[in-house]
């Protein structure tokens, strides 16, 4: 076969369905384009940020006398400095009215509520001099007491910010028998007690950083009739709404763009006091400035994820079926309302009940301030957190029932016939099939043998132990319908904008509102509109990221991007379509009702007679003969604001085998059957699964973030920091199945934080599996050797020892679902 | 991250190195690698004046044999130490902890020498070093040399026999030819330091530990060598409750930190449960 026969072969193909590789790629894995930081720009300086070593403190005095005059150092500006001009970071999400938010200055003024705070920016001629001088700045502090520990912030005995009296942001409540979309949990709960099932538990969502491989950069240039910056961040259009809002800039002055953006995973879902106080100085000085961070201080700076402390109680009647679950969340906000940083545990809200039929569902959440670092979106935000408990939970009861935690699972979960199902959280789930995504996960995994094999393990005594981990897990994607953001006191609407210019040569524009930063979007767009519009892939460009071309949008997370955002595109292609017919019928002298649209060419019914989609733009471009009255143009927007969120789900299996007599795991299995709707490119699509798997692994079982009692992060670096390379994970075997989505054109779910959703808990749970036999029923997270060593050798002596390998179970006396057993409510 | 500035200094011999090292003394920091140095200078951990990089020296590069010595010069990488036939043969227990050391740049970077005279007790050279005997060759000023036991070598954390003025240049191991090796290293993340590691080397004769060496990184504020265990191995079959019985006291003295990887005592479990594995693994049981 010759080249250009398989290029005839490529081109009747459908794009949709390709594992094209991304043409983006080339650029981003060279380096070889505009990262943020390789932006030079004439006469620019550079930014050296001074940061407040104190969890909490005030601000006595700051000298910077011995720094100004530190080799090539221009201006030294200190948040007093800067204050008339340098705006605020403000939250777009107070989740209440009564939300309590402190301002949250980028240089700070008077108050640093946590260690790694800016107090002070130094601007030199060079990046190197600015550093040497930032060390030569002398701040006088009077320290604080701080607050740090999430249930002792709750106490409000120490306060995070004195002066809002206590360390409660908001509380929120989600009531299934209020609301009328269930049952009352506490009767349901009621009920348990007497006769049935009751499984409490308390379990921590650690927290966690953000590691994106490119460290946040800003360049600021002052010096155009728009004030310009490059951010390295995932919501330029948003950052620049932020900036009108705080800084007394006009909106129509403010340009952001985000060029080459190195990864987010919702750490640059965020407005940061660094771009804020970039900006300011660049306007102090008038001339062009940039500011990149290190690592160190993404560290203490960027905002970090999770961190809650979960208490659950599932109803549930003797055979196993589930009645009613109260979830009672405490959410360490970190200093600050981050951007979304409330909202967050609130997105959990949806999601607790997951694909389970419960009759009645409770969910309350208080956010708390503590003096550590700002908390806010991470990979998953809220779904995770929700996931890792139910799916713990499942486990727990299948436990309690002795059956197989995938029987109690099918005992309740939502069947296919019964779709679209309305939970009792009141969201209306479109599509999915958990009975066929199982069957097909249990099959690669060969789930019976491995089964037949723990329980040789465990006859045999075998020091190495062998545990199973399931994971049937659904999500929300799609953020997010603006009615239902409304209805949350969300600070802007979820719809997302595109552009199409089809140009006089063919080639085709895509502007797309949605902002990638690793994603593959440029590839994916392409293959779409190359189908919509029946263009060659190669003929597509996909824009994004710089407000003076993509005006309108409102940017990539919460796994929007191809449900929102590809969606606009969809119906922009249509409209331009639309257009065109109307130039063909009359190049073609037919009537409108006979042109037909089929791979990129206009026909009459019934003849032979066509006309191209380039030959229509160059028609449109010219102007020399189209209809009476048409713009000379078939270029189209689109706004698309979606009814519904998209439910993706899918079952993970995990297999973990641990060491006995180290507590060492190390992962044997990984299976996961996701159902996303329709797949555009399978291979963008497997590396967002792979990544999001090592992402939620890496939560059950490396990272964490610790500080010590005076508040400093311990895991201030990757030394103990531990992210996992590839030499940690092993093959992961991935499968779908396809139910598309209702709510839009494509079927499209989503699928960039199914991954990071889904693997925690089929993680943990497997670990617990092998180890249960031991009298063990929880192990926190992460699940480090040591912690798993502890939680066995506590489980095979007296219970109720120890403190740092198992989570401390609910309030004493409570009588928990069999109180015969010798579980004196410890866990483990 | 960006140091502090400071004065490079690239000599291209031993004695020109010392000669920079007497002149500017405390003020300078050598670069020997510069997989720890170039961390703490970026991080303003430390600031030298002065640093001295012993790259470009050819006389402390590569392995050579000396009679019944391995002669490895300070500044072998690890690499060149995991690919030497030489190494594999007369030292396998040296091969075997190199192998383990973070990843593939690190070890291209990072040299045998250098690790020795930064001494972090989780360092994975420090043990193996400790357990094969090895003798360290001392430069000082005027062309003197002295050679210092390893045993005498590490003085605490950080803190070797190599002293102001002095550079490591050589380090010679007895040859331990056709002994078995292994080096047991437990870490959560491949490319972590060390929580616990231990290194065994082992004689065996007639299916019977003949001699064994054990060497346990990050049991204390120095490389340890367990003498106790390596002599109650003497003459025991190769079997799991032969060794077993005879390391049970590995622990026993030992000072492990506590951190977020593990408190002293879980270490000291450890250390017991890693120094059965690596005897047996040595014995080729």
């Amino acid at each position: 076969m010759t080249i250009t026969e398989d290029r005839a072969a490529d081109a009747a193909t459908p794009e949709i369905g390709k594992a094209r590789r991304r043409k983006e790629d080339q650029r981003l894995i060279t380096g070889r384009t505009r990262w943020t930081d390789n932006i030079q720009l004439p006469g620019m300086l550079h930014l050296a940020m001074v940061r407040s070593p104190f969890a909490h403190a005030t601000i006595s005095a700051i000298d910077a006398s011995e720094a100004k005059g530190s080799s090539g150092v221009v201006a030294i500006f200190t948040g007093e400095d800067l204050k008339d001009i340098q705006g605020v970071n403000i939250t777009a999400w107070p989740v209440s009215a009564e939300q309590k938010s402190p301002d949250h200055l980028p240089v700070a003024v008077s108050h640093v509520a946590h260690a790694g705070e800016i107090v002070a920016v130094v601007a030199a001629r060079t990046a190197a001099e600015a550093r040497d001088a930032a060390e030569l700045v002398d701040v006088d502090y009077d320290e604080l007491p701080a607050v740090l520990d999430l249930k002792k912030a709750a106490t409000d005995e120490v306060l995070a910010h004195p002066a809002l009296g206590t360390n409660t942001s908001a509380t929120w409540q989600l009531d299934s028998a209020g609301q009328g979309s269930g049952g009352d949990v506490e009767e349901a709960i009621a009920t348990a007690r007497e006769g049935g099932i009751l499984i409490e538990r308390e379990y921590r969502q650690q927290r966690l950083i953000p590691a994106f491989m490119e460290p946040r950069s800003t360049v600021v240039d002052p010096t155009g009739e728009q004030v310009t910056m490059w951010s390295a961040t995932q919501v330029p259009h948003v950052l620049r709404f932020c900036i009108a809002a705080t800084t007394g800039l006009p909106e129509s002055k403010i340009r952001v763009v985000a060029p080459d953006v190195g990864g987010g995973f919702g750490g640059k879902l965020q407005t940061t006091p660094e771009e804020f106080a970039t900006l300011a100085v660049a306007r102090k000085l008038g001339k062009p400035v940039k500011y990149t961070e290190t690592r160190s201080e993404t560290m203490v700076s960027g905002h970090h994820g999770r961190d809650q402390w979960q208490k659950l109680t599932l109803a549930a009647e003797k055979d196993g079926r589930v009645t009613g679950l109260k979830v009672e969340l405490m959410a360490d906000l970190g200093a600050y309302a981050a951007l979304v940083g409330g909202g967050v545990p609130v997105l959990g809200a949806w999601m607790f009940n997951s694909i389970y039929k419960f009759a009645s569902y409770q969910f309350n959440v208080t956010n708390y301030y503590t003096n550590k670092t700002w908390v806010d979106a991470y990979r998953g935000a809220g779904r995770p957190e929700a996931t890792y408990a139910i799916e713990r939970l499942m486990d727990e009861l299948a436990a309690e029932v002795g059956v197989d935690p995938l029987e109690i699972r099918e005992k309740n979960w939502i069947t296919h016939d019964e779709f679209p199902f309305t939970t009792v959280a009141g969201m209306t789930y479109d599509s999915g099939n958990y009975e066929a995504a199982t069957a097909k996960a249990k099959e690669l995994f060969g789930y019976d043998e491995l089964r037949a094999e723990q329980k040789r393990r465990r006859e045999s005594n075998d020091p190495v132990q062998l545990g199973i981990g399931v994971s049937t897990f659904t999500e929300m994607c799609g953020l997010a319908p603006s009615r239902i953001l409304g209805a949350l006191n969300y600070g802007a609407g979820g719809w997302e904008s595109a552009s199409i210019r089809m140009l006089a040569t063919g080639t085709v524009e895509v502007i797309t509102g949605v902002s990638p930063h690793g994603q593959g979007h440029e590839t994916a767009w392409s293959q779409i509109v190359a189908d919509r519009l029946g263009v060659p892939f190669e003929n597509v460009e996909v824009l994004h990221g710089d407000t003076q071309i993509s005006p309108k949008g409102m940017d990539t997370y919460g796994s929007r991007s191809l449900v929102v955002g590809a969606e606009a595109v969809v119906r922009a292609a249509d409209k331009v379509i639309e257009k065109a017919k109307v130039v063909a019928a009359h190049l073609l002298e037919a009537s409108i009702d006979d042109i037909e649209f089929n791979a990129g060419t206009f026909g009459v019914k019934g003849t032979d007679k066509g006309i191209s989609m380039p030959e229509i733009a160059l028609a449109a471009w010219t102007g020399h003969n189209l209809p009476d009255g048409m713009e000379p143009s078939i270029d189209a927007d689109a706004t698309f604001d979606p009814d519904n969120f998209s439910f993706p789900h899918g079952t993970h299996l995990c297999a973990m085998e641990v060491d006995t007599e180290t507590g060492a795991t190390s992962m044997r299995k990984y299976v996961c059957v996701d159902d996303i709707g329709t797949i555009i490119n399978p291979l963008i699509v497997e590396g967002q699964v792979h990544g999001g798997l090592v992402q939620g692994i890496a939560q059950a079982l490396w990272e964490g973030a610790e500080y010590d009692e005076q508040g400093t992060l311990v895991t201030g670096s990757f030394v103990d920091y531990t992210l996992p390379t590839s030499a940690d994970t092993i093959s992961f075997i991935t499968d779908h199945t396809t139910s598309p989505s209702t709510y839009n054109t494509l079927g499209t779910k989503g699928v960039g934080e199914a991954g990071a959703i889904a693997s925690t808990p089929a993680v943990v749970n497997a670990i617990v599996d092998a180890v249960r036999q031991f009298g063990v029923n929880d192990i926190l997270m992460p699940c480090t050797p040591e912690r798993v060593w502890k939680a066995i050798a506590k489980g095979r002596s007296v219970p109720g020892e120890g403190e740092r390998d198992a989570a401390p179970h609910f309030d004493e006396g409570v009588p928990n679902q069999d109180p015969g057993a010798a579980n004196d409510g410890s866990q483990a | 991250m960006i140091p502090a500035q400071f004065d490079y200094l690239a000599p291209t011999s031993v004695a020109d190195a010392v000669a920079a090292l007497a002149e500017h003394g405390d003020e300078a920091k050598v670069l020997a690698g510069g997989q720890s140095l170039l961390p703490i200078l970026r991080m303003r951990l430390n600031a030298p004046g002065v640093v001295i990089d012993l790259g470009r020296i050819p006389e402390l590069q590569g392995i050579s044999e000396d009679g019944d010595h391995l002669v490895i010069g300070a500044m072998t990488t690890y690499a060149a130490v995991l690919a030497s036939e030489s190494v594999g043969a007369h030292a396998a227990l040296l091969s075997k902890a190199v192998a383990t050391v973070a990843d593939p740049q690190i070890r291209h970077r990072g040299t045998v020498g250098g690790a020795l005279v930064h001494a972090d007790p989780a360092g994975d050279v420090g043990a193996p070093a400790l357990a094969l005997g090895a003798e360290l060759v001392i430069a000082g000023a005027d062309g003197s040399t002295r050679t210092v036991a390893a045993e005498d070598f590490f003085e605490d954390l950080f803190t070797t026999a190599v002293g102001e003025g002095e550079l490591l240049t050589q380090i010679r191991i007895p040859k331990h030819t056709g002994w078995g090796a292994h080096y047991e290293k437990f870490v959560r993340v491949s490319h972590q330091w060390s929580i616990v590691g231990v290194a065994a080397t082992v004689r065996s004769e007639g299916g019977s530990i003949a001699e064994a060496r054990v060497g346990l990184t990050n049991m204390g504020s120095t490389p340890l060598r367990a003498r106790s265990v390596e002599e109650a191995l003497v003459g025991q079959p190769a079997t799991d409750e032969a060794v077993r019985a005879a390391v049970a006291s590995v622990a026993e003295g030992t000072n492990p930190p506590s951190d977020l990887n593990g408190d002293a005592d879980y270490r000291k479990h450890l250390a017991t449960v890693l120094t059965r594995r690596a005897v047996l693994a040595a014995a080729g049981a």
